[in-house]
């Protein structure tokens, strides 16, 4: 039985490259809560996880030696939000909400963070057998 | 690492918002300085923000900074009183004060450092998330 990277963390990885993207997106609605006409924005986990389970487009292997292409996050659907309340210089940002979103978003980031650590040291244990 | 545009997006904010405060210190405190012509008075100074698209990727998963375009100076027209004994009176003996609205400047001010304190908080999260993910496996 070998070893393998891929199926051993399983999806953790490709949700820990979701975190940080998202945590970019609720960093830039942060950054521009006073900016007129600005839109907020958001990344849905559900509709990426969809995205990626059944992704139509992949590359061709012809050779057992080609290495499968990493599907990528970066593709996945940016959204803009509904605001609340609307506010008359165009802006959508709620401060509350996005902050409310951004200490979801890294709680999360660290779930994952935990689960892939424990992937880890459950390999080290399968590797030192002891 | 992508997330250390974290940092940038929250510096760019961060930067904003402080140049914002600037800008109501020097409101508050020239609020009170007079002068005996409505075109050399102080009048107030708002700054205007824009948000900066990155064009590395395409349009929609861009993540934007804050752009500050420039300082605007309040259109409301100075405050004209009669003061003859004024030493800056002018022949008419009228005087004009500058259209600073110190009420309107503390809430601006307030919300300026809420801001700043919020890119702030953005920033150490990232900074945490960062040193874990330093430490992964271990």
């Amino acid at each position: 039985m070998a070893i393998n990277f891929d199926t051993a963390l399983g999806i953790e990885p490709k949700a820990l490259a979701f975190r940080e993207k998202r945590g970019e997106i609720l960093a830039a609605n942060l950054a521009n809560a006073d900016t007129p006409n600005f839109k907020a924005r958001d990344m849905d986990f559900k509709s990426v996880l969809k995205q990626s389970l059944t992704s139509g487009v992949a590359m061709e292997r012809t050779n057992a030696g080609h290495i499968a292409p990493q599907q990528q996050v970066v593709g996945a659907n940016v959204m803009y939000r509904n605001p609340y309340q609307v506010s008359l210089d165009g802006n959508t940002v709620e401060a509350h909400v996005e902050q409310a979103k951004y200490a979801e978003n890294a709680v999360q980031y660290q779930a994952s963070l935990q689960f892939i650590s424990n992937k880890f040291s459950g390999l080290m244990t399968a590797v030192r057998g002891q | 690492m992508a997330s250390s545009s974290i940092f940038d997006i929250a510096g760019s904010g961060m930067n904003a918002q402080s140049l914002r405060l600037n800008l109501v210190a020097s409101n508050i405190s020239n609020a009170n300085s007079v002068s005996s012509s409505a075109a050399d008075v102080y009048k107030s100074r708002q700054p205007v923000f824009a948000a900066e698209l990155d064009k590395v990727i395409n349009k929609q998963n861009a993540t934007s900074k804050v752009n500050v375009l420039g300082v605007v100076e309040g259109q409301d027209a100075p405050v004209m009183e009669y003061a003859p004994n004024h030493p800056m009176a002018n022949s008419d003996g009228y005087i004009f004060k500058s259209n600073v609205n110190t009420v309107e400047e503390m809430a601006n001010m307030m919300s300026a450092s809420r801001s700043y304190q919020n890119n702030v908080d953005v920033l150490n999260t990232a900074k945490q998330m960062m040193l874990q993910t330093l430490k992964m496996g271990q």
